[in-house]
């Protein structure tokens, strides 16, 4: 004979399991993920669209540019064409565009720089304008910098392009690469996948708890285990469906990912991996630095703060979805309560390039203390190192809250799968936890 | 079997239960009786252990309700249902397993069910695909199929159509015989008078009569006599409530403050008798007299 919590989640894992969507969701999410990666990559491989322009360039600034591959320039004289016979001339042509570049009184390239017109057939591409103004501002430059009697030769040569090698100093005096970006984006991510994981498989536990109260199954169930043994066996059921997921996701995109990556579009991968050690000079990361900058990461806290949080949050707000989920009849009426429960999670994703950007900051601090956030907001730190103290108040806070989350989500639970067409207020919530 | 003592629950301001006394025999067919919102499920929940009650104690076996007790009773609900995307064959093994039966137990009981009730071909199906009727003895089954010592049927004829209503009285009479103690609860009360042997009236909380049914029927009498004479009866100054002519004769009901032998002399002068019997009060008449009036007192 089993414990029928067992039994519980036993049930909750396999019917789920066993479903199509399941099945469905599994494997396609890691093609789709797959894709997320990959066809940026392709994207920029792709040629692009051509466009040719023609100029009408007045006081002759751009002559004799050519223009790119991309963008063609070819010049209309400026003594047997005006604006007007310029236009014509673009509508009966197989060109694309017509810059108009006016000379105005006596070559004052203030007052050209406010009046120049570009028509196009069809919308103007963002890129082309982009590249007409880069060229344009360029002669525009150099000319007014010959006005004031500079040579142009001699200010390209005076730019100077800063590179900055930071570095952490750590506690017992050794130096580590600092790895911000590095950290910026294993933090963001990670916390991402926590916010997504706490949202799909929480709301699953209230779809639950409202099937059986549908159903009407819930008291004929109840007739046999507590009913906290069913709401905890459905959190753990569930739960373990996502994880069950979630190791099935990581495995097959990173199979698709290495895959495609060695094998089929070997060339495209290439330009995106940092230069090697040859060619320092292309690249700010290079693979030594690369290696020193993983180096800074402590992966063992930010891997088990990783699992910690992915739970403490999922078991915290799927005991909160299954207590709402308790006390309505349907579904649609679920969407008053979502939003304050939910709240909390979307201000932390929402505020998590701010905690970023001051990892140690107050807000920073606030947001992963508060249980409700520091899933997500802590785990975003984790990276950037935080102070011991912090990660076991946080945890430490988490986890009694949870403790106090289920007992109350329990109460609320025990007294909502009884309760039929009653539209229930947040009033009536708090009564049913002194019945 | 069931002995509940000062029993009071109470939700809020309302109270459910106003420390109720009641005791249900060992295997009788006991109806719980009393309109809705009179506390039967509130009772019914505590015998389950869903809830617990405010004070009082509820004995099982003369020992009070422990958890080990959920595996012998069987419990039909009144707000009842199924897993509908699960099978059917499954899920009655699930629901035996959570009761603490073993899978092999599980098995091959459900088996023996399916096919005493003639539904061995629903086991692969799922619960959605079943007709109401085929539900409704699959939720009959998971109800009986550990063996309780105590059933317990909330409304249990409410949304079964009347072949299942036959079938499934049968099979309850029968478990009773094999030992069974079985509770009714409903607020229908004429349904219950041909299967209960004791009843419990409740209202607002409180047990207003409980007894043998034949006891407190008999303590109800109120002077209403049915007579079966040959011709047409003549009642001279008496107060006819019904008359019917059937294939015995024709028949009258009449009430009167009168002693039974004087009755029958008086109407013997005018009338040809056939048959005289005192009628026996029905429980809904009972009901109703007793939320009018209180509870009749015991030497009346």
């Amino acid at each position: 004979m089993k414990s029928p919590i067992l039994l519980i989640i036993q049930r909750e894992f396999i019917t789920r399991v066993r479903k199509k969507t399941f099945l469905l969701m599994t494997l396609l999410a890691p093609l789709l993920l797959a894709a997320v990666m990959i066809v940026p990559g392709l994207l920029a491989s792709m040629p692009e669209d051509d466009k040719s322009i023609i100029v009408l360039d007045e006081p002759s600034i751009l002559v004799p540019e050519e223009g790119t591959s991309q963008f063609s320039l070819e010049y209309l004289n400026p003594n047997e064409f005006d604006l007007e016979t310029g236009k014509t001339f673009l509508r009966e042509s197989d060109k694309d565009a017509l810059l108009y570049i006016p000379s105005g009184n006596g070559w004052d390239p203030d007052f050209i720089k406010n009046n120049i017109l570009l028509f196009g057939k069809e919308d103007i591409g963002i890129d082309l304008q982009r590249f007409v103004e880069r060229q344009l501002e360029e002669k525009i430059n150099q000319q007014k910098l010959i006005r004031q009697g500079v040579d142009p030769e001699v200010v390209s040569q005076t730019k100077t392009k800063v590179t900055i090698k930071s570095f952490t100093m750590g506690e017992e005096g050794n130096e580590e690469t600092s790895a911000t970006p590095l950290k910026m984006g294993l933090g963001y991510i990670a916390g991402i996948l926590i916010y997504f994981f706490i949202f799909f498989y929480a709301v699953q536990v209230m779809r639950g708890v409202i099937e059986e109260k549908t159903s009407r199954i819930v008291e004929v169930i109840i007739s046999s285990v507590r009913p906290r043994q069913l709401m905890m066996g459905k959190i753990l059921g569930i739960g373990l469906v996502g994880v069950v997921q979630f190791l099935i996701w990581v495995i097959l995109s990173g199979t698709i990912y290495a895959v495609v990556s060695t094998f089929i579009y070997p060339e495209i991968f290439a330009q995106q991996v940092p230069a090697g050690p040859g060619s320092p000079d292309l690249s700010t990361v290079d693979q030594t630095n690369l290696f020193s900058m993983l180096n800074s990461i402590n992966f063992p806290v930010v891997l088990s703060g990783f699992v910690f949080y992915f739970f403490g949050g999922y078991f915290l707000y799927s005991a909160l979805f299954a207590a709402l989920g308790s006390a309505i009849d349907q579904e649609a009426d679920s969407q008053q309560f979502m939003l304050p429960v939910t709240a909390p999670m979307i201000i932390a994703i929402t505020t998590a390039m701010n905690v970023i950007q001051d990892p140690n900051g107050p807000l920073a601090f606030w947001m992963s203390m508060i249980p409700l956030t520091s899933p997500i907001s802590m785990m975003i730190r984790l990276p950037f190192g935080v102070p011991i103290w912090q990660i076991g108040l946080s945890a430490l806070i988490l986890v009694g809250t949870f403790f106090g989350v289920v007992a109350l989500a329990g109460k609320i639970y025990r007294v909502g799968i009884l309760m039929y067409g009653k539209k229930v207020t947040w009033k009536e919530l708090y009564k049913w936890l002194k019945y | 079997m069931i002995r509940a003592k000062d029993v009071r629950k109470q939700y809020g301001n309302k109270v459910a239960l106003a420390n109720i006394n009641l005791n249900i025999p060992s295997g009788s067919i006991y109806g719980l009786l009393g309109p809705n919102g009179a506390g039967k499920t509130s009772f019914i929940r505590i015998m389950n252990q869903i809830t617990a009650p405010d004070s009082g104690v509820v004995l099982f076996d003369n020992e009070p309700l422990k958890p080990a007790d959920i595996g012998r009773i069987g419990y039909l609900p009144e707000e009842r249902g199924l897993y509908k995307k699960m099978k059917v064959g499954e899920q009655v093994l699930y629901l035996a397993k959570l009761k603490g039966l073993s899978s092999s137990e599980a098995k091959s009981r459900a088996k023996e069910w399916f096919v005493r009730l003639e539904m061995e071909d629903f086991w692969e199906k799922k619960v959605e695909d079943l007709s109401k009727g085929m539900a409704q003895k699959v939720q009959f089954v998971t109800t009986v199929l550990h063996k309780p010592a105590l059933l317990i049927f909330d409304e249990p004829f409410t949304g079964f159509d009347p072949i299942n209503t036959n079938l499934i009285k049968n099979e309850i009479k029968r478990l009773n015989q094999e030992g069974a103690t079985v509770i009714f609860s409903t607020h229908r009360m004429e349904s219950v008078e041909e299967i209960c042997d004791h009843i419990g009236l409740i209202n607002n909380g409180k047990v207003m009569v409980e007894g043998l049914l034949l006891d407190i029927r008999k303590h109800y009498m109120n002077g209403t006599y049915a007579f079966t004479t040959k011709e047409q009866q003549t009642f001279s100054g008496m107060d006819v409530l019904h008359r019917d002519l059937q294939h015995t004769g024709h028949t009258a009901t009449i009430k009167s403050e009168a002693y039974p032998s004087a009755l029958i002399q008086k109407l013997a002068k005018e009338n040809q008798l056939l048959g005289f019997e005192e009628v026996l009060p029905r429980v809904s008449d009972i009901f109703i007299d007793i939320v009018n009036n209180g509870p009749k007192p015991l030497n009346s």
